[in-house]
């Protein structure tokens, strides 16, 4: 459980950053938080040619926080993230969704953004950025594109990152008024990657019925499956809102395979239940945010 | 007696020294040691054709290459069988390095050693090896039909084949008695593979010394003085010119009683070769693959009853998957079968094993070592016999009891040892009582109804077990009291966390009467005590705690002889108190006891204040007398050891209330309770942590984990992210209580506890989450994903 050999290559600056990705081309990879990273190349699952480690590059740790969402930077720590008030009270998912993620010692490590580029369909963060419809910023020496959550997470473990591009930052929207959310997960041991996860954002209308909901699953396709149930759920109050028929139009959605950890029919079962729990969370915390 | 520690919850001595970095494990030794790495079989059974190291050669830093052909003399030949059994006709080992033939995946088959540990294995990623691969042989039912073999002079793979009948009264066979029977059940049971996983894994560091022609190995072992023999024997050295020592270990629960591993051969081997200093540090994903593995049974289970649900008569088949090779012969199986029987008394037995080989990791024994299987088996009977007749669970166990009164109990067995399966003394109705007290057994219906009235699922378990322990043949021990007034204490076996180094203070310090800062204990060192077993079967306490019992013994009444002739006074009205000898009731008459050692030892030289001081005690020398009398030794220390005629039996019963999720199928344990009786304890906070690690461990056979082999071999989950052993996080609080039935075989009244925690867990949540479900539990572990299918089939 030793590295095969690699270049260490420690850029000081942004365009350092970029100038040595495009020069290592597919063979580059980039270590941020390296709790991905590291564990494949010490099993030799990995083995880039060049590591690009981005720590020493400054203003890649930034949390900005405002009305319109979080952008996140490549070097903000899943525990700064889960820990910012502003970032909290712009977008509580992902103070929701960080909890679940991992441990403390990996929390502290990992970053959101090594999260999204490493596009585990069983990780949480993917499934926020694609349930919140957020986007990913990409620089390479040529200049910067900004990739939707939509066109991002392309297949499991595969995202739209091109060798020579490094994802300098991530972008969560804010939800509109009368909003909620919530994330409901079995995984199991604690902390461990979701057997089957559950996102969700409810908005109600000014009568505080469903005007829309939605959910996006992790650990039950390639990529985090989101699921449109503004149709099963309302347009009624949510104490009769139709949880129930929204988590069978989730399950009806989800192709999930079976593992060593779960079989499929039980994911698939386990993914209606959590829908429904965490959409009935996110209406709550919608009715909250009005009272 | 301010010096009475025997008894008491001393705060473990090793703690400070092991949580503030300053342990020292396999790896923090060796820093400038040449590193081994090992290409290991990808293929679960294969022929090896061709190996070609030629891409390897280039690379820097490259010391050596070997394959099984560079092995001369006994190193080229398998392994040894440890314990042979007459019913294990067919035992195999492996060979250190693979011969010709791989029988699982991660055997090793190239060795490689190099500047260090990353080039090794970059030198192991370019050595080809060429294999014709063979139809492999996973899990039981597909051994036992026997079409293909894992070794092809095993017929059928059935290793070992072992039968032991106990008849009921009247002579009665155990078919009899069942067929005789008011009531009879029949049914089949699964228990899944798991294994140690230490959070240490296995370690090799080798120093030869060239001018000496002597070799020191520091092994992460259970047993260094029989790895020093096998090392000395493979290697054709005097035993003299080898030592072995086990440094701090993180942790065994078995796997490193085995040995010698092949790695424990082949390190000092080629330290030896080379002389250089060589290292191997298991990884993770070697430890999964190429270590041992435990419990995977399939066990089909008879049994006749009574209107009280008294078993008439019990017949139990058991396979048990022993992987590829028996190095450590058929003890897990013979355990479960023996050990089966618990706290009752059955009519009549009848148990039969098959031990089956499979292409997949070797089977010995993991903390518990069968018991938990054979507690799996007779709990599960004892909950259908209940549930059959509608009676109470406990009220059937208790209907079973063997009582206090019928101690000593001769269960008619042969137990691991050899030796009668006789138990020593229990009190099995008062530890059901107090655990129904501790759990609040009788009010659980209520309990139940109203969590039922909330919309939330409970249940609620019990499980029994009764457990061998302190199995000989002997352990020894050794105490040295020098001129500074320090009680040095070595024995032989070694340690892996347990607080020994406290233990064994403890119980020196109490019979010595000194101050327990003053004594230090070594273990594991061959150095210090060359004559040992080892650590395992939860025995340390009772083997090597009472030999240096003992060995404190025989130098205290030495020590009140020489204190009597230096005080004028009579021995038997001396005493030992925080190091002082006095008279009793006279303390100004009193000499220090590192004044006796100096006197002890009729030393010409006065090389410091001490031995000055002495010389005021000397009596006038005799001339007609030598200075050390005949019979005597110079110094004040004694060597003992223990032996005992047979295991003593130590008990626990547990229970455990669980909640069910509704939806999810999650389980939770919501309480945990323990009565456990490991007769007099020597240290009550001890006894409670050997207990929670237990039932933690327990907690994950019975929940989460398994070795999961596809069927070309594969083991899927040889990683932590994917065997699930359990955090913190799913180990529930445990609630405790002791009972204390001495054990009448050894003098210090004591009973192993090492084991316990773990055996009956899996019985318990079985039970627990029965009476929650409704759902007959057969098989553990059981996983939220499982529940829910068992409910669709409801």
């Amino acid at each position: 459980m030793k590295p095969p050999p690699f270049g260490y290559h420690g850029p000081a600056t942004l365009g350092e950053a970029l100038d040595v990705l495009a020069e290592a081309g597919p063979d580059g990879k980039v270590l941020a938080g390296g709790q991905s990273l590291i564990p494949l190349l010490n099993m030799r699952l990995a083995a880039p040619a060049h590591i690009v480690d981005v720590n020493r590059v400054p203003g890649l740790d930034g949390i900005e926080a405002g009305p319109s969402g979080v952008r996140v930077g490549a070097l903000a720590r899943h525990a700064a993230v889960e820990r910012s008030p502003e970032a909290a009270a712009a977008q509580p998912l992902l103070r929701q969704a960080l909890r679940l993620v991992a441990h403390p010692v990996i929390r502290n490590r990992g970053t959101v953004v090594g999260s999204l580029v490493h596009a585990d369909p069983a990780a949480e963060m993917p499934a926020v950025l694609a349930l919140l419809g957020g986007s990913v910023r990409l620089a390479s020496r040529g200049g910067e594109r900004e990739v939707p959550a939509s066109e991002f997470f392309t297949g499991p473990m595969e995202s739209a990152l091109r060798p020579g591009e490094l994802a300098v930052s991530a972008f969560f929207p804010a939800l509109p008024r009368r909003s909620g959310t919530a994330f409901h997960e079995v995984a199991r041991r604690h902390g461990d990657y979701a057997v089957a996860g559950v996102a969700a954002a409810v908005t109600l209308d000014e009568d505080l019925r469903i005007a829309a909901a939605r959910v996006a699953c992790v650990s039950v396709g390639p990529v985090p499956v989101v699921v449109d149930v503004t149709a099963a759920c309302g347009p009624r109050p949510a104490a009769s809102a139709g949880w129930e028929a929204a988590a069978e139009a989730v399950r009806d959605r989800i192709d999930p395979e079976g593992d060593i950890h779960a079989t499929a029919d039980y994911r698939r079962h386990l993914t209606g239940v959590l829908a429904a729990r965490a959409l009935r969370d996110a209406a709550s915390a919608a009715r909250g945010e009005e009272s | 007696m301010t010096t009475r520690l025997f008894g008491e919850p001393v705060r473990r001595r090793e703690d400070a020294r092991l949580i503030t970095g300053q342990g020292r494990y396999l790896d923090d030794l060796g820093g400038g040691a040449l590193a081994a790495a090992f290409v290991r079989s990808p293929h679960a059974h294969a022929r090896i054709l061709d190996i070609d190291v030629s891409a390897a050669l280039d690379v820097e830093g490259l010391v050596a290459i070997y394959t099984w052909e560079d092995l001369p003399g006994a190193l080229a030949e398998p392994l040894p069988l440890l314990i042979p059994h007459p019913a294990l006709t067919h035992g195999r080992t492996a060979y250190p390095l693979a011969r010709e033939i791989v029988r699982h995946v991660g055997e090793p088959v190239v060795m490689v050693v190099a500047r260090d540990r990353y080039l090794a294995e970059d030198a192991c990623a370019l050595i080809r090896v060429d294999y014709e691969i063979l139809k492999p042989v996973v899990g039981i039912e597909e051994a036992v039909r026997g079409v293909h073999l894992v070794h092809e002079d095993v017929p059928g793979n059935i290793g070992a084949h072992l039968v032991q009948e106990v008849p009921g009264p009247g002579g009665l066979t155990a078919r009899e008695a069942i067929d005789a029977a008011p009531h009879t059940l029949e049914f089949r049971l699964d228990v899944e593979r798991s294994a140690c996983t230490p959070l240490e894994g296995k370690g090799v560091y080798a120093r030869w010394d060239a001018d000496d022609g002597s070799l020191r190995v520091y092994s992460s072992t259970q047993t260094s003085t029989s790895v020093r023999m096998a090392i000395a024997a493979k290697l054709g050295l005097p035993l003299p010119k080898v030592e072995v020592i086990a440094p701090d270990v993180g942790g065994g629960f078995g796997v490193k009683i085995v040995h010698p591993w092949p790695e424990e051969v082949l390190v000092p081997w080629a330290a030896r070769l080379l002389n250089r200093e060589v290292k191997w540090t298991e990884d993770r994903r070697e430890h999964f693959v190429s270590s041992s593995h435990e419990r995977g049974q399939v066990q089909h289970v008879r049994a006749g009853f009574d209107d009280e649900g008294r078993v008439l008569g019990l017949e139990v088949e058991i396979l048990h998957d022993h992987g590829a090779y028996t190095p450590y012969g058929i003890i897990v199986p013979i355990i479960t079968s023996t050990q089966l029987l618990g706290p009752y008394k059955v009519g009549a037995y009848r148990v039969e094993f098959s031990s089956i080989y499979t292409n997949t990791v070797q089977v010995t024994p993991y903390r518990g070592a069968g018991r938990p299987q054979g507690v799996f088996c007779m709990e599960r009977t004892m909950d259908r016999i209940a549930a059959h007749l509608g009676r109470d669970r406990t009220a059937v166990r208790a209907a079973n009891f063997i009582q206090p009164h019928e101690f000593p109990y001769d269960q008619g067995m042969t137990f691991q040892d050899g030796r009668p399966l006789i138990y020593d003394s229990g009190d099995y109705p008062e530890a059901l009582r107090m655990l129904k007290e501790l759990i609040g057994w009788d009010s659980f219906p209520e309990t139940k109804a109203r969590a039922a009235a909330e919309g939330r699922r409970i249940g609620i378990g019990v499980g029994c077990y009764v457990e061998g322990t302190g199995v000989g043949p002997y352990e020894g021990g050794h105490v040295q009291v020098t001129s500074d007034g320090r009680v040095h204490v070595s024995t032989g076996l070694t340690s892996q966390g347990q607080g020994h180094e406290t233990v064994f203070a403890q119980i020196a310090a109490t019979e010595l009467g000194v101050p327990i800062e003053k004594v230090s204990v070594v273990t594991g060192d061959t150095r210090r005590f060359g004559y040992a077993v080892g650590t395992f079967a939860s025995r340390a306490a009772v083997m090597s705690g009472n030999a240096i019992a003992l060995a404190c013994r025989k130098v205290r009444e030495k020590a009140l002889r020489i204190a009597a002739e230096a005080l004028e006074a009579d021995p038997r009205d001396l005493e030992i108190t925080d190091g002082m000898v006095h008279v009793a009731g006279v303390p100004s008459a009193s000499i220090p006891l590192a004044t006796v050692a100096v006197l002890s030892n009729p030393l010409r030289y006065a090389f410091d204040e001490e031995a000055k001081r002495a010389t005021q005690f000397a009596g006038p020398a005799s001339d007609d007398r030598p200075p050390v009398a005949e019979g005597e030794e110079p110094g004040l220390e004694g060597r003992d050891y223990y032996s005992p005629v047979r295991s003593t039996f130590a008990a626990g019963m547990h229970a455990a209330i669980v909640e069910t999720d509704l939806d999810t199928a999650e389980i939770r344990i919501l309480r945990y309770a323990v009565v456990h009786d490991c007769g007099k304890l020597i240290n009550p906070m001890i006894v409670e942590g050997q207990i929670h690690g237990g039932v933690a461990q327990g907690v994950g056979g019975a929940l989460y984990e398994k070795m999961v082999y596809d069927e070309h071999g594969q083991l899927l989950n040889a990683s932590f992210m994917d065997f699930l052993m359990p955090y913190a996080t799913e180990v529930p609080r445990i609630e405790t209580a002791h009972l204390e039935t001495p054990s009448p075989l050894n003098p210090l009244g004591i009973k192993g506890a090492g084991e316990a925690g773990v055996i009956p867990v899996s019985a318990v949540i079985a039970s627990a989450v029965e009476d929650a479900e409704g759902i007959t539990i057969a098989r553990m572990p059981v996983s939220p994903s499982d529940l829910h299918h068992l409910r669709l089939e409801r």
